[in-house]
């Protein structure tokens, strides 16, 4: 027997292609085709008076100019609200290209169709536009306070509103022994990929058909939209998703303004049009997430055992939402986390403001609810005197199946389905030596140094439904294809699903070739998103294998005359259990599975009528088998399964300068079964990369009149090497009994308690309450300023 | 057809002699992947930060996208490709981001070879600290970082080793 | 964010590029390295006319140092003037403060000479100008000045230079005898511009125990309008150098005093203004307690 795929740290196989430079990303495709560039609002919040386009027509090798009259049939009504829900009162999306209003800075006002980017912007800039200026709504507070409105049709500024109870949280908190009230804040952050968006639309004018290129999360999902914004029938658009550097969540909405204005510019001018998102329009036109003011009251016992749990939070989800309410959906029910909370009551309200608009960020809302239930664990600890983890192993959930009782952003209500809390804890607690840390503190003291500890858990519905589909066809040079419809954004898909396939199909994962993405290939699918690519495909290309698998020991069976029962698969050979002499390669079985009339090459000969007649009577397929060794099937789960995880973090603060340093970050992970652990170590470490990050560097930095005034690389302090820590990890494998593989979903796991982590530890340093992230040293020293007594670290 | 100033440009790049026109404002980023073909090179940022852009020039990595074509003329530029020999026969500094799992979405990866080449000829055995500092320079949104120092040490191993065999 | 269209000259004398300065008048800009004038002009905040690379300028690549400064010619890079032994031995701050200017690729084809032309009052370039009196000499077709750093800045990223004249070299002065140097700086992240950074030359007298401060001047990065020399001699004249600690707090109190931060979104004024108060304490401190030979010290907290 060959060794186990599945399970073993292989090399990728992505890898030679990527590191060599023969990568194929969208703009490294389509050379010297015409480029499109877009003239973005300038202002926050004003009314379109008038659209001057006569200065480019003077510019050499300008095309077309497109605005939003030029925009034909669905194309120029407003872009899709794609997840509706049942708390959305208000839905507002915006137009390809503005029609008479404009709401954040870097909304597409008019695009410029030229020879190539550098003439394409030239244009853009000889366009003028007349705006009434409208004053802009900035910031949760300014939304809240509604004096002004984003949109006029919803005069407070709330685009949803949606509350859940479990039991009675207010009744439960009144009559617990200890009640404690937290205010809390955190700040904008954004995906911020490598590689920013980007179309190109082929058109095919003989055909009359469509060819895209996107670097989407969703191939499916942009062919629907766009077919239904072109009015094409879905048979004439096809989407291919090519290499994409990183997405995070901000390629899953769709279809951007820019794909729905490129696609039909290069249908109204016969060609194909690329566009490729700059990092200046990435900032202001593309996604943020995470912005958040939250309250909570909660009440519990002299153990911390909490009784009830009251919150509710404000999320700003910016000028429109196409993207529904995913993000404070997900914040609202991750708050539970690993946690037994008896009565819980949630509530909050989106909100519109003058700002590029929030989609899910890795994590999607998950931070900000970790965030609310680790802040009020700690204060919990605080206010009792107890050890913070001993607070949290009081409330860990410890029976599997758990119903939370709330309902999840997939429609389902969420169940933890397995997991180990206790265990966890005790790793991490041994990985990190909480013990060791006082006597570390201690030393640290004496020589004049400031240091402290967090630690913070988290759950994650991950592996949402509805489905994913895999179609595996074996060639019969005994090569395996592989399509399955999500993308791929560097999670290593076409390693770990070859792992998959290899195993169950019994082949070498050398001839396992794996293609994502590509609406040609298969065209059921949903996206890649929410930790879903390995619990949702790898299952579907693990089922899908096993259909192939059983038609080879059929055609097999029927040809080496024995049961197919009798029958493996080992190593790419078909043999009998027990005599290998008695056997056929998988090759020569697809061979024999699509019956020949011509013979175009020796293999081909072999399954040709006289080479291979069919018995007497019997016709050439077999009846109830097609012909080709091919398969397809779909996984469709009956809910998300949970995967959990606990970080520790130990901390540095400098008494002068305030200056914050990561000595140590400390991660247990629990994703069930491993496919690949390299990867997802490799998953881990980049979560944890984006939680530093949204902890200690990145924010949205806007002024008053909605200007992003950090729209840059040097400003939005994306960390570097220097700015992130070693991690050290450690993992639990808690088998999902909701899937055949038993597998979690690990990509956003990383980030989810980041900010949280790294808060308890800075609060520990400094024994000061931090209620808001992310902090910097300069607002570190100034709460040092606010805080009345002297800020002694706290000791515990 | 645009009539914007255009020089001609001879310059070197992964080992061969090249003659283009470009327009005098294209970025140098932008003449490697569009003129030259050479779409390894990523553009990231088009202001300096990023580093997916960095080739080396006569030898020391640069920013391509604050250089513009003309000004490269009689320089030898050696981007991503010129570091290997494709995917059948990656460079060392390449075998050791696939060995180390380096990389993840790979967009910035070639930023990463070009630089990581650059140092380890000059610093043959670095220290994991010192392997940070010397990729700090370049974002990863993916990888934390983490498995790009690992990249760096082995990398120093196999540099030699190939120079050794051929 | 592609830059708006220019012609690019390439001279290769510097009697041609000045001809063509002179000609093309202020609708030109000097192009070197270009590690800060590119980000401009691909983000369209600047679009002259003509540029003017002089990057195929002949020796003007120099460093040399003696004990009358070090002089950095137009093309020298960075990382030229970081790596070079003789300018390090004459004037140590220069390495010690290049090391924090961005990330070495960046000082691979950025200049010193055109980090100067820049005036950022957050360089690190400026700020050793001014601290070390040196000197920086311009040339146009109409001749050649030689302008002090006093008068070189006169605003932040402004200069006294005139659109036709090219910087051609810069001096720096040397750290002279008995004298000690130190840079630091925080930044958010590394290679970042400094929320606050501090230069330092620290004059000395004797030796051992008997060993007296004799003079210290200051110069800032990010919490100036101007790169420029603080005198702070008065606070610590005199003063055995084991016993620096007893006025590092009137140095840091003299260095707020001074300085002139703003508020903008990485840090308000206010903390700029500590901050730059406990590097300069810090940085006097280690200064005067070293006991390394003066010129071979490095500045890192």
């Amino acid at each position: 027997m060959t060794t186990r795929m599945f399970g073993q740290s292989i090399t990728r196989r992505e890898d030679p292609r990527l590191v060599t430079g023969a990568g194929a990303y969208l703009d490294d495709l389509a050379p010297g085709v015409l480029a499109a560039a877009f003239v973005r609002s300038p202002h926050a919040h004003a009314r379109i008076r008038d659209i001057d386009v006569a200065g480019t027509l003077d510019v050499p090798g300008v095309v077309a100019v497109w605005t939003h009259e030029d925009l034909p049939g669905a194309a120029a009504e407003r872009l899709p609200m794609l997840l509706p829900h049942p708390s959305i009162s208000s839905p507002h999306t915006g137009f390809a290209l503005a029609r008479d209003h404009v709401n954040h800075v870097g909304e597409p006002v008019a695009m410029v169709v030229a020879e190539n980017r550098y003439i394409a912007e030239d244009a853009c800039g000889r366009i003028e536009v007349d705006y009434e200026l409208l004053p802009p709504v900035v910031g949760l507070p300014a939304a809240r306070e509604a004096a002004r409105a984003v949109h006029d049709e919803t005069p407070d500024n709330v685009a949803a509103h949606h509350v859940q109870t479990v039991g009675d949280a207010a009744a439960a908190i009144d009559s617990a022994p200890h009640v404690l009230d937290l205010e809390l804040e955190i700040e904008r952050s954004a995906c911020i990929p490598m590689e920013g968006k980007g179309v190109i639309a082929r058109w095919n004018s003989e055909d009359r058909t469509m060819v895209v290129h996107s670097s989407t999360q969703t191939s499916t999902g942009l062919r629907a939209a766009l077919a239904a914004k072109l009015g094409l029938a879905l048979t004439d658009i096809e989407v291919i998703t090519p290499d994409v550097g990183g997405a995070f969540g901000v390629k899953i909405n769709h279809p951007w303004p820019e794909e729905v204005a490129v696609a039909c510019a290069a249908r109204a001018l016969s060609t194909t049009v690329k566009w490729t998102e700059d990092r200046r329009e990435h900032f202001i036109s593309s996604a943020h997430e995470r912005g958040q003011l939250q309250r909570v009251r909660v009440g519990f016992d002299d153990s911390g055992r909490i009784r009830g749990l009251d919150v509710q939070f404000w999320h700003d989800n910016g000028a429109y939402l196409p993207y529904g309410v995913i993000c404070p959906l997900n914040t609202s029910t991750h708050v539970l986390g690993p946690y037994l909370v008896p009565d819980y009551r949630v509530e909050f309200w989106s909100m519109y403001t003058n700002t590029v608009i929030v989609t899910p960020y890795r994590g999607a809302g998950r931070p900000q609810g970790v965030y609310i239930m680790e802040r009020t664990m700690d204060a919990i600890a605080e206010r009792l005197g107890m050890d913070r983890t001993e607070v949290r192993m009081n409330n860990f959930v410890r029976e599997f199946p758990h119903p939370l009782g709330v309902i999840m952003q997939d429609g389902a209500e969420g169940v933890l389905d397995s997991g180990d809390y206790v265990a966890s804890m005790d790793k991490l607690r041994a990985l990190v030596g909480w013990e060791d840390f006082v006597e570390f503190r201690e030393q640290a003291r004496a020589e004049g140094r400031r240091v402290g500890i967090g630690v913070a858990c988290y759950v994650e519905s991950t592996g949402a439904g509805p489905y994913e589909g895999g179609h595996i066809e074996v060639e019969t040079s005994g090569r395996v294809n592989v399509f399955t419809g999500l993308t791929t954004q560097g999670q290593a898909h076409a390693t770990v699903f070859a792992q998959i396939v290899a195993d169950e199909l019994g082949v070498p994962i050398d001839q396992v070739h794996v293609t994502t993405g590509d609406t040609r290939k298969m065209a059921y699918s949903v996206g890649t998103w929410g930790s879903r690519g390995a619990v949702m495909s790898g299952n579907a290309v693990h089922l899908a294998a096993r259909k192939v698998k059983e038609k080879a020991l059929a055609i097999a069976g029927d040809n080496l005359e024995v049961d197919p029962g009798d029958l493996e698969i080992v190593d790419g050979t078909v043999r009998v259990k027990g005599d290998p002499s008695a056997s056929m390669p998988l090759s020569a079985v697809s061979v024999l599975s699509n019956p020949l009339r011509y013979a175009f090459d020796e293999s081909a000969k072999a399954a040709t009528q006289f080479a291979r007649p069919p018995a007497p009577g019997a016709p050439p397929v077999t009846p109830g088998r097609a012909p080709g060794l091919e398969d397809q099937d779909f996984f469709s789960p009956v809910r998300s399964t949970f995967a959990s995880g606990m970080h520790a973090a130990i901390v540095e603060t400098d008494p002068d300068t305030a200056d914050i340093r990561i000595l140590r970050y400390c991660v247990v992970h629990d994703c069930g079964p491993m496919i690949n652990p390299l990867v997802v170590e490799g998953q881990v470490h980049g979560g944890v990369a984006q939680g530093v990050g949204g902890a200690l560097y990145e924010r949205m930095a806007y002024d008053d009149m909605g200007q992003l005034l950090n729209a840059s690389f040097m400003d939005f302090l994306m960390p570097f090497a220097s700015e992130v820590p070693h991690i050290e990890t450690d993992h639990l494998e808690t088998p999902s009994p909701l899937n055949p593989l038993g597998i979690k979903g690990a990509g956003e796991a990383g980030t989810i308690p980041g900010t949280a982590v790294i808060a308890a530890a800075i609060e520990d340093a400094e024994g000061i309450p931090i209620r808001r992230m992310p902090i910097s040293p300069s607002e570190l020293w100034q709460l040092r300023r606010e805080t009345a007594d002297a800020p002694a670290p706290a000791a515990r | 057809m645009s009539s914007e100033p255009t020089s001609t440009v001879r310059l070197s790049v992964n080992g061969v002699d090249r003659t283009v026109d470009v327009p005098d404002r294209q970025l140098l980023s932008d003449a490697l992947r569009h003129t030259l073909g050479l779409t390894g090179t990523h553009v990231g940022c088009e202001h300096g930060v990023c580093g997916a852009c960095t080739v080396q020039l006569d030898g020391r990595p640069v920013r391509s996208c604050l250089m513009f074509a003309a000004s490269a003329e009689g320089h030898e530029i050696t981007t991503v490709e010129g570091l290997g020999n494709g995917p059948d026969d990656p460079g060392p500094v390449q075998q050791a981001f696939i060995d180390c799992h380096g990389l993840q979405c790979g967009f910035c990866t070639p930023g990463f070879v070009t630089t990581i080449d650059a140092y380890v000829r000059e610093n043959p055995d670095p220290s994991e600290e010192e392997a940070r500092e010397a990729i700090s320079g370049n974002l990863c949104r993916c990888t934390g970082y983490q498995n790009i120092v690992r990249s760096v040490c082995r990398a120093a191993e196999l540099v030699p080793e190939r120079e050794e065999d051929a | 964010m592609k830059p708006a269209p220019f012609t690019l000259h390439r001279p290769r004398t510097l009697a041609a590029a000045l001809e063509l300065l002179a000609e093309l008048g202020p609708d030109a800009k000097v192009l070197a390295g270009g590690q800060s004038l590119v980000p401009v002009l691909n983000m369209r905040l600047a679009a002259p006319a003509h540029l003017v690379d002089i990057t195929a300028l002949p020796d003007v690549d120099r460093v040399e140092s003696s004990g009358a400064g070090v002089t950095v010619g137009a093309l020298a890079t960075h990382r030229a003037v970081e790596h070079d032994a003789g300018a390090h031995e004459h004037q140590p701050l220069l390495r010690q403060a290049l090391t924090h200017v961005a990330h070495p690729a960046i000082r691979n084809r950025g200049t010193v000479v055109g980090s100067l032309a820049h005036a950022d009052p957050n360089g690190e370039m400026p700020m050793i100008l001014a601290l070390t009196e040196g000197h920086v000499r311009a040339v146009s077709s109409r001749g050649e000045r030689e302008i002090p750093a006093a008068e070189l800045f006169v605003g932040p990223l402004e200069t006294c230079l005139e659109p036709d004249e090219i910087l051609v070299s810069a001096t720096f002065g040397a750290a002279g005898a008995g004298a000690r140097t130190g840079f630091d700086e925080l930044a958010r992240r590394s290679g970042d511009y400094a929320l606050a950074g501090v230069g330092m030359v620290l004059a000395t007298d004797g030796d051992g125990a008997a060993e007296t401060i004799t003079g210290l001047s200051a110069g800032f990065v990010s919490v100036t309008d101007l790169p420029e020399r603080l005198v702070l001699d008065e606070h610590v004249a005199g003063t055995p150098t084991a016993e620096a600690r007893e006025v590092a707090e009137a140095v840091a109190a003299a260095v707020r005093e001074h300085i002139d931060p703003i508020d903008d979104i990485h840090a308000t004024a206010d903390y700029r203004r500590h901050l730059a108060g406990v590097i300069a304490r810090r940085t006097f401190t280690r200064l005067a307690r070293t006991n390394d030979r003066p010129r071979t010290q490095e500045a890192h907290a």
